[in-house]
């Protein structure tokens, strides 16, 4: 065995450095020019702008506590929720008590916003996601927030309503996937729709 | 179980088989040598490598000489992560100043990396840099790769091969794996996922104010699409970002997480095929394939019905775990329902547990929900897919070589049922194969068992646990389990970049590896010596139904009785608790 | 040597009790650390047994009485492993004396010196030894391989090279080796015995079934290999297991830490001990039964690769064909009388003392009732066959009657002035392509006619050959014989294939060929010029009437000369690798059940929960665990007979044999234990023991 470590010693340095060359460096920096030339919005984090003003990327979750804003996923992230630097879930586990105590306040705070909404709250409002920056909720979320929403925004439930119906994302195909609403996108929609009033 | 998450399933699982021949037919011409038009475009460098390293790529190696060359590459490239971790604050390509790793933190990672586990004891954004990000882990995610294919070529030509005391070149089997089959490969899934929203830059991180005001948002960014296509279809799974790939930066879209997790296990699938071509009978591979897919199916069958089912604890504080499909007309009361505690909108259930089963079946290790916040016995299905040994596809070339060992436990049990010394492809197994085999499937369950038995001993483990109880155990076997398979996910609430996981969990890496790896190098030369047995009447089919439940059951057996205290102590009593109220 | 042996049955008392102090005595640690499986249950049995002993003088962690309970069971696991071993050996060893008193053996005069007047004593063949000298006279069996050192004689050699002709041998030269086995037709020679005889394999195979020399055959070890695997899988659970339960003991804030006893009691049910406690007596019952077949083997090894022989080479006279070729039928030349062919074949065979001769005077009493003449008073002289005339015959008076190969006859009558009918010829040539050997009459210049000397395939052969198809092996006909000849016998007898024309190089060329395929080559013969060939196969068996160097270069003996022993010996073969593999299945599969069984037993205090798990329903934690271990050791006692008896080996594909098997030791391996704990528990509890 000594003998064959040997012989392969010089071949295996060689070959390291120059797979991390062609693997490491060329790779990469290939691609990057590649995306960066053919899909330069999203290969920077398809962020969106007002003016020059970064307000956020449309995949990237944001936090929202007001009555007047859908409010997204639970958030696990540290020291804030909805940290784009520190993704995160809860990893909490299902007995764990420290779950059922989260879930208990989340849906006491939701009951709360909701004028004694006495419906099941949609899972995905009192369950933090896997990432911490799930941009989206489900369609069922949204619309148990719009009679609150549209109360706060003066709106409609209607007009609410419709907005989520226009914001909404069918699955991919409608296939793959699960219909769901981004947040961001609904919410600075109904800014606008508040705006224009 | 709903319509459409079956649905998706179905279609996911056609894609893969549809796609196993024509993949699997293509690796057996890389690794046979044969002629393929991709040379035109890669020919040129392969040659230049060759030449640069002094390698003559057609010179046969014994398989010491083979097992020799791979493990003092696999040691030299471990040795450079190494440094490169602790560098990387002096180092360029570093835009967040991130400072250098922990010694034990960064022999975790560098074990880790070069044994295709890709555990991660560290968050990506947090800190690493960019550099190496791309040199360090990039070229492990490839390297590692190619070295298991390359074993298993080697294993492959050891049973085609008779009389024959070589079993091919290393440095032949590790450049043309991955010249001819990772990069093309991910040259072209990186670009599809920058078009889906995967980031692929060198930017620094971009700041944002929020629509609601408040502190602005940091949202990391990265060169991540070229190492997330390469993390799939390596089946090395370590992220880019802490979330993995349920961070929408890894997995933005249904369509990118569809491909992501085709990609972690078709490699695996087809190189089943790629045996069945090598070896010059068909059949055989897709028994192989045929047995996977059906362990596979029942368990994420299994895994599918209770993460549907959600935790009863939410359901009696008022949650909604029903699935909804436009309830009562409405098309707006529509949501996936089950235990979404851990899980992206956009995947729901179906998709989460599909990518739970897949990612632990393969030794990928990447995760789009978290496995931690699963319901127990939800839970217990990726832990026991790991503990199974990673055969059911497994790790790109080592799932494979892992399954033909118990391969060959199986024929030797069926072949002692049948009155012949037991045979497989013609191959008769003997002493020294039976020694070799069970040396393999025996030493990752050591490391489980011997990890997990140190874990609950250990005060600085026990402090790791993020949940205590019956789900506490499980994180810790959950951990081993993912280490000494070479699998690298999680039940991420383990705090586990600490001393004590960094050094026996790195120890647990390189053994489960290796252990496994030159054992399989040793059947293979020890088959390429023996002569191959003519079939006649009385030679025991290896491709028919029979012999496919029957490594089945070996597979599952061995797997549940080595396992089933350990999880009755963990995710069983916890879900009989959970159920109980 | 056919008589067959009454051997102890199983439930002998005689035979039990001595099984049972054979297995107290092998108690020893020395008898156990060969067995690993055995072995770590043996080292369980005494730490439970300390932890009762400790127990008694009130620190023990459960109740002495369960701990004397699992203790007692455990040891009874081990003892009954032992009296499996006992109980085989003690067949094999009953079987191995009755063997040697019943062996008779060829008596040979050994002289005090090698002189043919020198005092001679009567002993057994087999007590010959190297440089013993011997006097064989006319009509006597040659008890050994020698030389000759005085006198000359005519040696029937049939029997080893299947050459019907007498030849001669004489001291001096490259004529003075004679055979064991072979037969001396005339005179007296006296001979130097140039090899020790088959007493040593004897011994060799008496070694095997007693177990005393008995070496693990290569799928045995690999089997042992696999055993020692799940072994210490089994023990890792098992230790691992206490750390965690201390952890569940903890967080849970309930119940006992699981004690060791029941940790004990898990490992030893999870062990395979079914099979690790038969292993033995299953490999020493195979070579058993092989004696009991009349079959000498020289070690394990051939047996277990008999069951993987996939091609038969078969000499083709003394095994396919009876060893002698027979006269069968009188074919008389145009214008001559069928008797008076008869009376000339009879006349000139009546002083020819080859088998062809003396055939040909049988069926001329047959079908003309011509008796026994005295020729002598009529001045008759005969003439023996030579290899310079290829013909033998009589000088009767005036008459010169000959018989021979058609050429040597033609020849004889064309000097004779005489003529080979046309008609004749003909017969000649039709008689060869059946695969007769013609031989012809002249009666002076005249030809009288044709004798069909024919081979006579030895009864049932074809239904050997068809099961030996089914068993998924290749049968060849090896055989000196033209290919005409060869091919007409080959079809009648049933065979795949046939080497004509065969020489001792193109046999063992034959037999590299097949290897070099990959096949694995059986082949049984008796004549020496074989011996390299049977050095070269796999699986040898030599005839024990055949020659010494046959038997020295095969690795068996078959004691009663049946060449197509070998379907029997394929057969123990493969009951011998069937019992191993269906054991170890039927043994992992019982570890289902008993984890249900103990699984929420030992955690039953920590998480009551797992209670779900009890599915047998089984009373108590203690009567679940006690249940478990009975029924472990219980069962290696059940399966004895079928250790010993082997499984039933039916000649149908690989296929159906697995999936019966499957059936039967896997899916019956899975349910068994489910009822005989749930029984057990009943009774316990029944009975108020736990």
């Amino acid at each position: 065995m000594w003998q064959e470590l040997k012989t392969q010693l010089k071949p295996a340095l060689a070959m390291l450095a120059w797979m991390t060359l062609l693997l490491g460096i060329g790779y990469p920096l290939l691609m990057t020019g590649l995306a960066q030339a053919l899909f330069h919005r999203q290969a920077n984090g398809s962020l969106m702008r007002e003016g020059e003003r970064i307000i956020g990327s449309e995949l990237i979750g944001q936090p929202f506590v007001g009555d007047g804003y859908f409010w997204g996923r639970p958030s696990a992230t540290s020291p804030t929720p909805y940290n784009a630097a520190a993704s995160t879930g809860s990893n909490l586990g299902p007995t764990n008590p420290a779950l059922t105590e989260a879930v208990e306040k989340r849906i006491a705070a939701l009951r709360a916003a909701e004028a004694g909404a006495a419906s099941p709250v949609p899972v995905d409002l009192a369950t933090a996601s896997a990432s911490g920056l799930d941009p989206d909720i489900t369609p069922a979320a949204a619309l148990y927030q719009a009679p609150r929403v549209a109360r706060a925004r003066g709106l409609s439930e209607e007009a609410v309503r419709r907005l989520i119906q226009d914001h909404g994302k069918p699955r991919t195909l409608g296939l793959f996937g699960e219909p769901r609403v981004n947040v961001l996108e609904l919410n600075l929609a109904l800014d606008k729709l508040a705006a224009g009033k | 179980m709903t319509v459409m998450g079956v649905t998706q399933i179905l279609i996911y699982l056609a894609a893969l088989v549809a796609l196993a021949k024509p993949l699997g037919a293509y690796m057996a011409r890389v690794y046979e040598g044969s002629p393929l038009w991709l040379e035109k475009a890669f020919g040129p460098i392969e040659r230049l490598i060759y030449r640069l390293s002094g390698i003559d790529p057609r010179a046969e190696m014994a398989w010491r000489t083979y097992a020799a060359a791979m493990l003092l590459f696999n040691l030299a490239g471990m040795a450079v992560l190494y440094l490169l971790l602790r560098m990387q604050g002096r180092l360029p390509l570093n835009p967040q100043h991130m400072g250098a790793m922990r010694p034990d933190t960064a022999f975790n990672i560098a074990a880790s990396f070069s044994t295709n586990t890709n555990w991660q004891n560290y968050s990506g954004e947090a800190s690493l840099s960019y550099l190496t990000q791309m040199a360090g882990l990039t070229v492990h995610n490839f390297l590692s790769a190619a070295t298991g294919m390359a074993i298993l070529a080697a294993l492959i030509r050891g049973l085609k091969r008779r009389l024959c005391a070589t079993v091919g070149n290393f440095w032949f089997d590790l450049v043309r794996g991955t010249l001819y089959i990772l990069l093309p490969l991910s040259l072209a899934f990186a670009l599809f996922l920058v078009s889906q929203g995967v980031v692929q830059t060198f930017r620094p991180y971009a700041r944002a104010a929020l629509v609601e005001g408040g502190q602005p948002q940091t949202i990391a960014l990265g060169p991540a699409a070229s190492q997330i296509a390469i993390k799939q279809l390596g089946t090395n799974g370590g992220g880019f970002f802490n979330a993995n790939s349920a961070h929408p930066f890894e997995n933005p879209t249904p369509l990118s997480n569809f491909f992501e997790v085709l990609a972690i296990l078709v490699i695996s699938a087809a190189l089943c095929h790629t045996l069945g071509e090598m070896v010059g009978d068909a059949r055989q591979g897709w028994a192989l394939l045929a047995a996977m897919m059906i362990v596979f199916v029942g368990l994420l069958a299994v895994c599918l019905w209770a993460e549907q089912a959600g935790n009863p604890r939410l359901a009696a504080l008022g949650v909604d775990p029903r699935a909804l499909e436009a309830e009562g007309g409405d098309p707006l009361w529509t949501q996936a329902g089950g235990n979404m505690e851990g899980k992206e909108t956009r995947f729901g259930i179906a998709n989460s547990v599909l990518w739970a089963t897949a990612t632990t079946a393969a030794s990928n290790g990447s995760v789009n929900s978290m496995h931690d916040s699963y319901t127990p016995l939800g839970g217990l299905i990726p832990m026991l897919m790991m503990q199974l040994g990673e055969v059911i596809f497994g790790g790109v070339g080592s799932g494979l070589y892992g399954m033909l060992l118990f391969v060959i436990v199986t024929v030797f049990l069926a072949g002692l049922m049948v009155g012949r010394t037991p045979e497989y492809l013609g191959k008769k197994i003997g002493a020294y194969e039976m020694k070799m085999a069970s040396l393999g499937i025996l030493v990752p369950a050591l490391l489980v068992l011997g990890g997990t038995a140190l874990g609950v001993m250990n005060a600085s483990a026990l402090a790791g646990r993020a949940n205590p109880g019956a789900h506490g155990l499980s994180e810790i076997l959950y951990a081993f389990s993912s280490m000494a398979n070479n699998n690298g996910s999680a039940f991420a609430g383990l705090d586990a970049n600490r001393p004590f996981y960094n050094l026996l969990g790195g120890m647990a890496m390189l053994i489960g590896r290796y252990w496994v790896a030159i054992p399989t190098l040793a059947i293979a030369g020890s088959l390429a010596r023996k002569r191959t047995v003519p079939q006649g009447p009385g030679t025991l089919p290896t491709h028919g139904p029979l012999f496919v439940c029957l490594l089945i059951a070996v597979v599952l057996i061995v797997g549940a009785l080595t396992f089933l205290p350990a999880l009755a102590l963990g995710p069983i009593v916890e879900q009989l608790r959970m159920m109980g109220g | 040597m056919n008589g067959k042996i009454t051997r102890p049955s199983l439930l002998d008392p005689r035979f039990l009790m001595a099984g049972m102090k054979e297995s107290v005595k092998r108690l020893r640690p020395r008898d156990q650390v060969g067995n690993p499986v055995m072995f770590t249950v043996w080292v369980g049995s005494l730490l439970t047994t300390a932890l009762f002993v400790q127990a008694l003088f009130g620190h023990g962690e459960a109740p002495a009485g369960f701990i004397f309970a699992v203790a007692a069971w455990l040891w009874f696991t081990v003892l009954f492993a032992n009296y499996a071993t006992a109980a085989a050996e003690g067949r094999g060893k009953a079987q191995a004396r009755a063997l040697r008193a019943a062996r008779q053996s060829i008596k040979a005069r050994r002289l005090k010196e090698p002189r043919r007047d020198a005092t001679a004593e009567e002993v057994d063949a087999e007590a010959l030894r190297k440089g013993d000298i011997v006097l064989i006279e006319a009509g006597q069996a040659i008890p050994a391989d020698g030389e000759i050192i005085e006198g000359i004689a005519y040696v029937d050699e049939s029997a080893v090279t299947g050459e019907s002709a007498p030849v001669i041998r004489e001291s001096g030269g490259d004529r003075g080796g004679v055979t064991g086995g072979t037969r001396v037709l005339s005179d007296w020679i006296v001979v130097r015995v140039t090899v020790d005889p088959g007493e040593s394999f004897l011994d060799r195979m008496i070694g095997l079934v007693e177990g005393a020399r008995r070496q693990k055959t290569p799928n045995e070890i690999a089997l042992s290999i696999l055993l020692a695997a799940l072994t210490i899988i089994f023990l890792a659970v098992c230790a691992t297991l206490l750390p965690m339960s201390i952890y569940s003991v903890r967080e849970a804030g309930a119940g006992k830490v699981a004690t060791l006893t029941a940790l004990v009691a898990l490992f030893v049910c999870l062990a395979p001990t079914t099979i690790g406690g038969l292993l033995a007596a299953i490999g020493i019952a195979g070579m058993d039964r092989l004696l009991q077949a009349n079959v000498l083997a020289t070690s394990g090894r051939a047996v277990e690769a008999a069951g993987d022989v996939d091609t038969l080479l078969l000499d083709k006279t003394g095994t396919i064909t009876l060893g002698n070729r027979q006269a069968t039928e009188f074919i008389p030349a145009p214008g001559v009388d069928e008797k008076e062919l008869a009376d000339a074949a009879h006349l000139s065979s009546l002083a020819d003392e080859t088998p062809e001769g003396r055939s040909i005077v049988v069926l001329a009493k047959e079908r003309f009732g011509l008796r026994g003449r005295d020729i002598q008073p009529l001045g008759a002289r005969f003439l023996p066959f030579t290899a310079q005339t290829r013909m033998s015959g009589v000088d009767l008076g005036a008459r010169t009657i000959r018989k021979g190969a058609a050429d040597a006859i033609g020849a004889f009558v064309g000097a004779q002035g005489g003529r080979f009918p046309a008609e004749a010829r003909v017969v000649v040539e039709t008689i060869a392509k059946d695969g007769g050997t013609p031989l012809v009459v002249a009666d002076g210049a005249r030809v009288l006619g044709v004798i069909r000397l024919k081979d006579v395939l030895k009864g049932g052969i074809a239904e050997r050959f068809a099961e030996l198809r089914r068993m998924g092996i290749k049968t060849v006909m090896i055989t000196g014989d033209n290919p005409l000849t060869a091919a007409a016998i080959a079809a009648e007898a049933g065979v795949d294939d046939f080497l004509a024309e065969a020489t001792p190089e193109k046999k063992l060329e034959l037999i590299r060929q097949c290897q070099t395929e990959g096949r694995l080559v059986a082949m049984t013969c008796d004549g020496t010029n074989y011996a390299p060939a049977l050095a070269q196969a796999d699986v040898a068996v030599a005839i024990n009437d055949g020659a010494q160097a046959a038997k020295e270069a095969g690795n068996m003996v078959d004691l009663d000369s049946n060449p197509t022993k070998l379907v029997e010996i394929v057969r123990i073969g493969k009951q011998l690798l069937i019992t191993r593999g269906a054991l170890t299945t039927f043994s992992v599969a019982n570890d289902v059940a008993k984890y249900f069984a103990i699984i929420p037993a030992v955690f039953a205090s920590t998480y009551p929960q797992l209670g779900a798990l009890n599915v047998m329903r089984l009373a108590t934690p203690q009567s679940a665990i006690l249940s478990a271990v009975i029924f472990n050791a219980l069962i290696i006692i059940a399966l004895i007979p079928l250790a010993i008896k082997g499984v039933r080996y039916r000649a149908v594909s690989a296929a159906r044999l697995l999936r019966d098997n499957v059936l039967l030791y896997g899916v019956g391996g899975l349910i068994a234990p489910f009822l005989g704990i749930k029984l057990i528990d009943v009774l316990l509890t029944a009975l108020r023991l736990a």
